[in-house]
Order: C-alpha cells, then sequence, then structure tokens
C-alpha cells in the first residue's frame, strides 16, 4: 500500500537541534538539553525540549504536584498505609467532597472534605497558572491567543462541575469526587438523579459536539495526509500562498459534498466544534438541579419525550416537587 | 457558481473503478460517478421508507418519530414491514448508501491523485454502524437487538443498553473509547488553536509559520509533534474512537452477559491479593 507511507516516518534524518526563536521580553531561559527521540520521529518531529520555564509554570507545577499528592496521599492512608492494598484498590479509591450538612463552609474536618477542597483548590490555581502560561508563551511569540481561549472553555466545564454548580445548589457534597471509579459513579448517579442527561439539550449539543469534532478531526487529518505527497501538510504555507494541496483538498470535499472549507477556515471550524464541546456541556451541567430537576419530564412536557401509559401499581401522581406532564393524544 | 477560479484544470476524465467515462460527469459542485448513482438510489429510497413510516405511524413529530426493529420474536427472518420491516430495508438502504459515499470518495481522491485516507477513516465509522446494526444481532440471534432510528428513541436505546449492562462505565473498551473522544476533542482544540493563532497574529504582525508553531510547543508542553505529525495523531486518534466504540458494543452480550463492575473482579482476584499472598 503505497499511499500510505503518510502515516509514519519510514527514514528518519536527523538535522541539528533547534534552540527555538530568541526570547526578548524575558530575563528567564529555557531549560533543559533537547534531544532527538527515534521512537516519536516515528509519527512526529524527532526534537523533544527544550522548554520554558517562567512564574506561572512554576506555580503550576508546584501547585499540580500538591493537589496529587494530597490525593494520593489520601487515598493511600484509607487503605491504612498498605502499599499493596493501595496498588489493589486504586481504581475504586476516592477522596470524597464534604457531606451536604457542611452547605458551602470553606473548613469542614479535613476526614470530612477537608483534604478534598484543598486538593481542589490547589488542582485550580495550578490550572489557571497553566493557562497564564498559555497565554503568555502565545504573546511572547507574536501569535494569537486561540489555544489558551480554548482552553478557557475547558477551565469552564471544570469550574462549573467542581465550583459555580456546587455554589448555585448550595453545597460542596455537590460535586464529583476525585478518583477514577468514584467520578464514574458520580457521573452516572447524576445523571439517574436527575431523569436521565440525554433528555438535556446541552448535553444532546455537547455530544454533537464532542462526535462532531471526532468526525471533523478524521475528515480534515485524513485530507492533510492524503495531500502529504503535495506539502499539504504545511498548512499556514497554503493559507498565505494556495497551493495545488489546498486546492485539491478543497475540491475534494466540494466534489464529494458541494461546499467545501479552505486551509484557513476549517481551523475556524474544528476550533469551534471543540470550544463548543465544554461550552455548551458546562451550561448543560449548570442548569441541572438548579434550574431543571427530571430531564425526562422536561422532555415530556416539551413534546420531544413520549408519555408512556400509567404503569399498574404506581402511583397516579408523581412525587412531591415533580410537574405534572401533560398527556398527550387521546385521554 | 457551480466551479471555483481554479477548479476548471482539475476537471480531468479518469480515476473511476467501474464502467469507465459512463457517469464520469458532475452535476452543479457534485461529483456524479457510478456510486454517485447508487448513493442517490439507496438514500431516497431509504428516506422515503421512513417518511412512510411515519405516515403509518401518524406521528410527524421528528423527535418522537421512531423506526424500531422487529421484535425479537422474528429473529434473524423478514419481518412484516410495518412490524420491523422497514427498520431491516432501511438498514440495507443506509449500508448500501454509506458504502457508495465511501467509494465515491475513493474515486474522487484517485481524480485529484490524493490518498485514500479519507474513504479509509470513513470506513472505521461505517464498520461501527454495521457493528451496532448488523453484526452485534447476528451474533445474539435477532435483528431485534439493533438499534431504533429516531432522535429520542435512539438515545433511549443506548440509555437502556447501558443499564442491562448495569453501569456502562465500567465497560473496558468503553472507557477507551471515551478516551479517544475526549483526547481527539482535545488534540483538535490545540491543532485548529495553532494554525489559527499562526495565520491571525493581531494587528500589524507578520504571519507565523512552522518554526513559531513548534516552538510554541516546546516552550509550554516541552514537545511539538510537528506539522505532519498532528494530523497522523489526530487521524489514529479519531478512528480509535469509532473502533472502540464499536468494539465496546460487541463484547457486551455477545462476549460479556454480566454487568460491567463484575467484569473488574478478575484484577481484585490477581493471586498476590489472595490469603496466600501479599495483602
Amino acid at each position: 500500500m503505497a499511499q500510505f507511507h503518510s502515516l509514519f516516518t519510514a527514514i528518519e534524518l536527523e538535522g541539528p537541534l533547534e534552540p527555538g526563536l530568541p526570547l526578548r521580553w524575558s530575563r528567564h531561559r529555557r531549560i533543559g538539553g533537547a534531544f532527538h527521540s527515534r521512537l516519536l520521529g516515528r509519527i512526529g518531529e524527532s526534537q523533544v525540549g527544550p522548554t520554558y520555564l517562567g512564574w506561572p509554570g512554576i506555580i503550576s507545577l508546584i501547585c499540580g504536584f500538591i493537589a496529587i499528592e494530597i490525593i494520593g496521599l489520601n487515598m493511600w492512608a484509607s487503605v491504612n498505609w498498605n502499599i499493596l492494598r493501595f496498588i489493589k484498590m486504586l481504581p475504586f479509591l476516592a477522596v470524597e467532597p464534604p457531606p451536604a450538612r457542611y452547605g458551602l463552609w470553606p473548613f469542614p474536618p479535613l476526614r470530612e472534605g477537608g483534604w478534598w477542597l484543598m486538593a481542589g483548590f490547589f488542582l485550580t490555581v495550578s490550572i489557571l497558572a497553566w493557562w497564564v502560561r498559555m497565554y503568555n508563551r502565545a504573546r511572547a511569540l507574536k501569535m494569537g491567543t486561540q489555544i489558551p481561549w480554548a482552553f478557557a472553555s475547558a477551565i469552564w466545564l471544570y469550574l462549573v462541575l467542581g465550583f459555580f454548580r456546587p455554589l448555585a445548589m448550595g453545597s460542596w457534597s455537590e460535586a464529583p469526587p476525585f478518583g477514577v471509579v468514584a467520578h464514574l459513579n458520580w457521573t452516572a448517579t447524576f445523571s439517574v438523579r436527575y431523569g436521565n442527561l440525554y433528555y438535556d439539550p446541552f448535553h444532546m449539543l455537547s455530544i454533537v459536539f464532542l462526535y462532531g469534532s471526532t468526525m471533523l478531526f478524521c475528515m480534515h487529518a485524513g485530507t492533510i495526509l492524503a495531500l502529504a505527497r503535495f506539502g499539504g501538510e504545511r498548512e499556514t504555507h497554503e493559507i498565505a500562498d494556495r497551493g495545488t494541496a489546498m486546492e485539491r483538498g478543497a475540491i475534494f470535499w466540494r466534489w464529494t459534498m458541494g461546499f467545501n472549507a479552505n486551509f484557513e477556515s476549517i481551523h475556524r471550524w474544528v476550533w469551534w466544534f471543540a470550544v463548543l464541546c465544554t461550552l455548551t456541556g458546562g451550561i448543560g451541567i449548570l442548569i441541572t438541579g438548579t434550574l431543571v430537576d427530571n430531564w425526562f419530564l422536561w422532555g415530556v412536557r416539551h413534546g420531544i419525550a413520549p408519555h408512556y401509559p400509567q404503569v399498574p401499581g404506581l402511583p397516579s401522581s408523581l412525587p412531591h416537587g415533580y410537574a405534572q406532564p401533560p398527556s398527550i393524544g387521546a385521554p | 457558481m457551480a466551479m471555483m477560479s481554479y477548479e476548471e484544470k482539475y476537471r480531468v476524465r479518469g480515476g473511476t473503478l467501474i464502467f469507465g467515462d459512463f457517469f464520469d460527469f458532475w452535476v452543479g459542485p457534485f461529483y456524479v460517478g457510478f456510486f454517485g448513482v447508487t448513493a442517490v438510489i439507496f438514500a431516497s429510497f431509504g428516506t422515503a421508507l421512513i417518511l412512510w413510516g411515519a405516515a403509518l405511524q401518524h406521528n410527524w413529530n421528528p423527535f418522537t418519530l421512531s423506526i424500531d426493529p422487529p421484535p425479537l420474536r422474528y429473529g434473524l427472518g423478514w419481518a412484516p414491514l410495518p412490524d420491523g420491516g422497514l427498520w431491516q430495508v432501511i438498514t440495507i438502504c443506509a449500508l448500501g448508501a454509506f458504502s457508495s459515499w465511501a467509494l465515491r470518495q475513493v474515486e474522487i481522491a484517485r481524480k485529484l491523485g490524493m490518498g485514500l485516507h479519507v474513504p479509509l477513516g470513513f470506513s472505521a465509522a461505517i464498520a461501527a454502524y454495521a457493528t451496532l446494526t448488523v453484526l452485534r444481532p447476528l451474533l445474539m440471534g435477532a435483528w431485534g437487538y439493533g438499534f431504533p432510528y429516531g432522535i429520542m428513541s435512539h438515545l433511549d436505546w443506548v440509555s437502556n443498553v447501558g443499564y442491562q449492562y448495569l453501569h456502562f462505565h465500567y465497560n473496558p473498551l468503553h472507557m477507551l473509547a471515551v478516551t479517544f473522544f475526549f483526547t481527539t476533542t482535545f488534540a483538535l482544540a490545540l491543532h485548529g488553536g495553532e494554525i489559527l493563532a499562526a495565520s491571525n497574529p493581531g494587528e500589524g504582525e507578520a504571519i507565523k509559520y512552522g518554526m513559531h508553531e513548534s516552538v510554541y510547543f516546546r516552550d509550554t508542553i516541552a514537545y511539538s509533534i510537528g506539522e505532519l505529525g498532528i494530523h497522523r495523531l489526530g487521524y489514529f486518534l479519531a478512528i480509535s474512537a469509532g473502533l472502540f466504540s464499536a468494539g465496546c458494543m460487541i463484547i457486551s452480550g455477545p462476549f460479556w452477559t454480566q454487568g460491567w463492575p463484575y467484569w473488574w473482579n478478575w484484577w481484585l482476584n490477581i493471586p498476590i491479593w489472595g490469603p496466600h499472598g501479599f495483602a
């Protein structure tokens, strides 16, 4: 299959290592010696490093380390510091938020969610400092800041889950726990508790953008790889000075579906799809439990879900707090 | 307006897979080809059957309309049209239309001298669809195990099948598929943002190229995968998301019939944890 040489690099060339562009506006230096990795060179660039270390990066790494230490040591303590039991139970261990009775009190006992609050605080500082780092590095290279703003959309979803929605609900206990299986359980329980999140229109949008992003990346990456023989991967060059790679890529989609993007606009499509995934997802979570109690009944009320006939043996009226769905069709 | 300014020189004969020049023409911006004809026939027929189903059900609400697969009692046989037969024929139409579309992409790629990466990637999605509607029902012994065609009803099906296995998040291949979906979207945001940042640097600033793109990622995360590499990575991540999704369904039922949380007992039952082990 000669066509698919574009999937990996068969013959690696090793040139001199690139030190990076001069740092004109910073007193910090790049750290770490750069080196070649043959393995990474199979699919991408072989050079690793050097990297930049500034205050936001240092703060982010230290706070991230503290958060992971708090989570890990709490988990280890929960199995009586038994190392083998720790390994065995690691997928199931969790650091849980404070119980509901503490509400939004910021200083619950450490054993009852205090450690969770502290880990969440340091993780949040770490993430926000990393955002500053992504922003500063883009400005320092005199580039646009589209990457940090996309990152901000992901941070929005993270803050909705762990901060804004608990604030709106009046209790830290609403937030997800730290833990592998624990956060999966939280997600499933959350959906069931609010009447199946699949009926939440913003959850629907978020999934559409998640699957849409995956489809678009397959379409885009497939197009570029198929154009590698014409130099299609040099995208910014093709944006500034259109060549045959850009023309063939555009025409491929025009002939396929009657419409095409170009080498710049496809990246606007994909940026918005990825950004809207977490943006709509965050909205969907924020209005769950605050504005809407039961998404299935919401769907019935708005005519998107069928109103199933009364099941024998169930009470004829819904529990207190639920709106009675209107009957649809024949009485 | 059917043609772009630079398009005419690319509209040449050849590249078809079958029937030579016979279907080698365009309609407006669309290339036709033999597989364009079959795609239109399959898609129109399938859509007409969906509309017929709506008429039979007296339901024109696009949210609640559902073309359901046959009840389980029909097994792997044909069902009467109003009782799942429509679903069976529509499934054939869908597979015919999707395959035609992929083969049409092959012809267009050959015409333009491009690789076949796009139709190959699309085939992963078709394979995932065929897994849900053909392969898994075949292994389970009834077409009734396919998913219904309806906006809300397919969500109900996903929800119900998930809870049949108690908690689908414990399905190991589902874990991988979700991870691939999230990682693909993450990588896409980085790639899209990077190209926009290089080509839109702001008022009065010069456009940036590969050197700046690489330095940005080396400065922030110590490694830049490069212009070609990011597309290899994205292609791999996106296709993996589709294939592992198909995989997590094909093992649910044909190869594992209990709740997915119980599957993890192998981990808890590794001999080294046991009474004669260390912990």
